[in-house]
């Protein structure tokens, strides 16, 4: 009776081939633009035009006048519509400031992009033309565009709350033992860094499309979003719609990198919209919306403080945080200078900390969680800051770091944030770049160079970073003030053929969750993983789940996956044992197959197992049919992978231009579940991270409009822009969990914007320059050098 | 206005509005849901088919200019159950994670080969310039494009 085929042991660690691939490589795959729902009706957003404004009047009369036009509606028309407003489910302190955000404005806008109209017609064409004939008449606001602005409350965006700062959270476990290592410091560096924002620029736009049930009063909703399970329960509370009438639907997402783990304003309208006027509708993102309507990343000003001694031991850091949220408080958006203010002392083995962070309003476009969400900014400021400390000392940069790690027999080790680190090598990911990149070699090219006055200068940058993820645990996120638990969920099935199914709480959107998750359920059960089917992303099939963000996909739902996999295991230990008359541990599981100790002739495979359960006929006295189990999976504490990165940049000193030459990532994400997948994940991860070293950012005039709407002017990197990388791992796994899995989907990014602006900096160390800010782009490198020039 | 275009080697007769970009003919009339539509000023790539064998960004075409013409979209490249080997290196080499820039990325790298059947990295990274993936940091990709000029 058994279906599945055995499979080798040893299925976890090979580079199997996705099973995701053929659907996305043929265009069978589904992203919710492609969904075809007869008699959808669409919709286009009016959006302002300004960033700060009272609205004096909005007229739709001359689009609802228009053939196809269905409906037309104001910020005011639908204020009655919403339950509540759009959450925030992170007041990260008791006191925070956070203003009503509605998905259309009533009064008055706060950002470019902000909607003030809605209009719903019977083709895309026709609702964007329609658009265009919504009259909004504004009395313009002085704009608020830096944070240092923000701060003064010359202009006071939210008038309610009285002040544009939103909150100041302190963290300072030991602040005398700060002020003493700071006193008795021998070396002191100070660095002052600029995180720009970022338009996290998917190449799938959002969309939602809502289909009403026209008898049951259901609502299905699909979204291109990260969090299918937390957007239907946000849904529910914002809409008034019980939860128990919600369905979501993440159909194929084209990337999210952050930007679609939120609640966002187009998806509670359409669904408003599609209880209103009982019909499907669909609204899908324009790629210029989407650079002003969808969440940005960064935004922060970084002032960090080293205090070191005679030998460059560092005895304390301190930073101060100024963090720009923007217009409004989306998601989290509270929460992101929060999830890196505690790493800012990076991997080293610092005994005093402290952290202050403030948060202000402007009338730009919410930041939120973009790839990394405060751990890339915290490892730049640090790594910054590192090399700035080594100049100061007079070694090189890999020997500061080498004084300063934490040396690998402290693990577990408690940082002096509060933290408690894993497990961690260090100095052994450092060796490995080195010695992958040629360091020495370098060094010697870097010095012929010099000597010779080339005017293209090398520089070779170093970045050893570590990182907070496997978000979360949830007694931890309770301290942080976070509104939800940290956990996973996955239910383990044995169907009657003996085929296995997996449903899992994540919502992979290019991971690979379906091949990685059926790898891990085949390996403990020893069946092939072509025969293991994965369920998620849907909120009918998956129930329960905490969704894919924070490099916690793996760590916490890979885990309970394996957890479940083993209960299911035990079950079926118990039938074998009972069909066989033998005691349970008289049984051991190979090849798919229960097999008495000491004789090989009797045993019994999992799919007759799997039968025998669903017959029922023959089961132990109070054991229930059926093989399932779950398990609800909360982490015991993060995990901290971490590595070391090395780029190698040449740079032009008559056009200033940067040529990023080679690049080296070692990373340690612990055990590894597919290496090919951990792999894609670094490669991309480190383009993000190089991206914003050298070519991305959102910019804004004085008006705070957004001039980088298009893909035309946000320079994501092309392949011509980038070389192809060196990766490498070390494997430390984690004891947290039982896979001694680590998670990698931020690390690439983390890792790579201080190697690279380390590289430019070393490359115009001899021209007396040690700071350019982000993205370091020709005019700015130029700049630089014309300025030192004329000193 | 009516259109006839070939698409994916069948010959197909439609009235359409002048200003029907050819990417939503392909995907809304023709009901060709692989071609992707990423951005509205021509600069990701996400929309890239075939037009009478020249690589095109199909948002930048009306239909009514493709009238005429044979068009090969994603749908059209595996043949007899079998990927296309554009489409299985890139399924070797890991050279897509979301899969939503793929299709389009998969047409370019066919038409470039097609144009320099042996590249060099460089060439394959120029070549591809104008298809955004923000998943893959090109890495695999480009392994995959030089794989399969190679084989
Ligand atoms: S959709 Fe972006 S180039 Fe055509
Ligand atoms: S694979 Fe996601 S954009 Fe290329």
């Amino acid at each position: 009776m058994s279906a599945t085929a055995p499979a080798p042991p040893g299925i976890l660690g090979q580079r199997r081939l996705r099973r995701e691939d053929p659907a996305l490589l043929t265009g069978e795959a589904r992203f919710v633009a492609d969904l075809d729902v007869p008699g959808a009706l669409h919709l286009a957003f009016v959006r302002s035009t300004l960033a700060h404004a009272r609205i004096s009047s909005v007229d739709v009369s001359a689009a609802l006048a228009m053939p196809g036009v269905v409906a037309a509606f104001t910020g005011a028309d639908l204020e009655r519509d919403w339950a509540a407003p759009l959450p925030c489910a992170w007041p990260v302190t008791a006191d925070m400031k956070a203003p009503r955000h509605l998905p259309l404005a009533v009064d008055k806008v706060c950002y470019m992009g902000d909607a003030v109209a809605v209009v719903v017609a019977e083709s895309e064409y026709l609702a964007r033309d329609a658009a265009e004939q919504v009259f909004v008449e504004y009395d313009p606001l002085p704009a608020v565009v830096g944070i240092d602005d923000a701060l003064s409350d010359r202009v006071v965006i939210h008038e309610e709350l009285g002040t544009n700062t939103s909150y100041t959270w302190e963290l300072a476990p030991d602040a005398t033992a700060v002020e003493a290592a700071f006193s008795s410091a021998t070396h002191r560096v100070h660095g002052h860094y600029v995180q720009q924002r970022l338009i996290p620029a998917a190449i799938e736009p959002r969309g939602v499309v809502v289909v009403p049930q026209p008898f049951g009063g259901e609502f299905t909703v699909f979204s291109s979003t990260q969090i299918p399970h937390i957007l239907k329960v946000m849904l529910a509370l914002t809409s008034g719609i019980a939860e128990t009438s919600i369905r979501v639907i993440a159909p194929s997402v084209g990337g999210g990198f952050g930007s679609k783990l939120n609640v966002y304003a187009e998806e509670l309208a359409t669904l408003v919209l599609a209880k209103r006027l009982r019909r499907p509708i669909r609204w899908i993102e324009t790629r210029s919306e989407g650079t002003q309507a969808t969440i940005q990343g960064r935004g922060q000003i970084q002032d960090i403080e080293l205090a070191a001694d005679a030998e460059g031991r560092v005895t304390a850091v301190r930073v101060k945080l100024l963090a720009d949220m923007g217009a409004y408080l989306q998601l989290v958006t509270p929460g992101v200078p929060i999830l890196g203010a505690f790493l800012y002392s990076g991997v080293y083995d610092v005994p005093a900390y402290s952290i202050s962070c403030t948060s202000v309003f402007t009338n730009l476009t919410p930041t939120d969680a973009y790839r990394g969400a405060g751990r890339p900014e915290a490892t730049y400021a640090i790594e910054r800051a590192m090399d700035a400390l080594a100049r100061q000392v007079g070694v090189d940069p890999a020997e500061i770091r080498r004084r300063n790690y934490i040396k690998a027999e402290k693990f577990p080790y408690a940082s002096a944030a509060g933290l408690v680190y894993d497990s961690g090598a260090y100095e052994a990911a450092l060796d490995r770049a080195l010695e992958l990149a040629g360091y020495q070699e370098l060094r010697a090219e870097q010095a012929r160079r010099r000597e010779s006055g080339d005017s293209v200068q090398l520089g070779i940058g170093l970045s050893s970073y570590m990182e907070m993820c496997g978000l979360a645990p949830s007694r931890v996120l309770a301290s942080l003030n976070y509104s939800a638990g940290g956990w996973e969920a996955a239910t383990v099935r044995l169907l009657p053929t003996g085929k296995v199914q997996v449903v899992t709480g994540t919502s992979p959107h290019g991971q690979g969750h379906e091949t990685s998750w059926s790898m891990i359920a085949a390996d403990r059960l020893g069946v092939s993983p072509d025969d293991v089917e994965v369920l998620h992303s849907d909120t009918a099939v998956a129930p329960y789940g905490l969704d894919t963000y924070g490099s916690r996909s793996l760590s916490v739902g890979g885990v309970a996956v394996a957890i479940a996999t083993d209960r299911v295991i035990e079950k079926a230990r118990k039938i074998v044992a009972h069909q066989l008359e033998v005691a349970d541990e008289d049984l051991e599981l190979a090849g798919g197959a229960f097999t008495v100790k000491g004789s090989p002739d009797r045993s019994m495979p999992l799919g007759a197992v799997a039968f025998e359960a669903f017959t029922a006929h023959d089961l132990p006295d109070g054991l229930e049919p059926n093989l399932e189990a779950s398990c609800h999976f909360d982490p015991p504490n993060f995990t901290f992978p971490f590595g070391t990165h090395v780029a190698v940049v040449e740079v032009d000193l008559e056009t200033g231009r940067v040529i990023l030459r080679s690049y080296v990532a070692v990373d340690d994400c612990g055990n590894q579940v597919n290496p090919l997948i951990v792999e894609g994940q670094v490669h991309g991860g480190v383009a993000q991270g190089v991206a914003q070293a050298l070519f991305e950012k959102a910019s804004y005039d004085e008006q705070g409009t957004l001039l980088t709407s298009t893909l035309l002017d946000y320079l994501v990197p092309a392949a011509s822009e980038l070389p192809s990388f060196v990766t490498a791992s070390t494997v430390t796994p984690s004891p947290t969990n039982l896979l001694g899995v680590k998670g990698v989907g931020e690390a690439g990014t983390i890792g790579s914007a201080p190697a690279v602006i380390n590289a430019v900096c070393d490359a115009l160390a001899r021209q007396g320059i040690h700071d350019i800010e982000m993205p370091a782009t020709p005019e700015r490198v130029w700049r630089a050098l014309k300025e030192v020039a004329a000193r | 206005m009516r259109v006839s275009i070939t698409v994916n080697g069948e010959l197909r007769s439609d009235d359409v509005e002048p200003r029907l970009l050819l990417v939503h003919y392909l995907r809304d009339v023709a009901g060709l849901t692989g071609t992707n539509i990423g951005c509205d000023t021509s600069s990701c790539g996400a929309c890239t088919v075939h037009v009478d064998g020249e690589s095109v960004k199909s948002c930048t075409m009306l239909a009514v200019q493709a009238d005429g013409c044979e068009v090969t979209t994603i749908e059209g490249l595996a043949f007899d159950g079998a990927l296309h080997p554009m489409q299985e290196s890139f399924r070797q080499h890991h050279g897509l994670q979301c899969g939503f820039c793929t299709p389009g990325m998969v047409m370019a790298a066919t038409s470039l080969l097609a144009e320099i059947p042996d590249p060099t990295e460089q060439q394959v990274r120029e070549g591809l310039e104008g298809n955004l993936c923000r998943c893959t940091g090109y890495h695999n990709i480009v392994k995959a494009v030089l794989a399969e000029a190679r084989s």
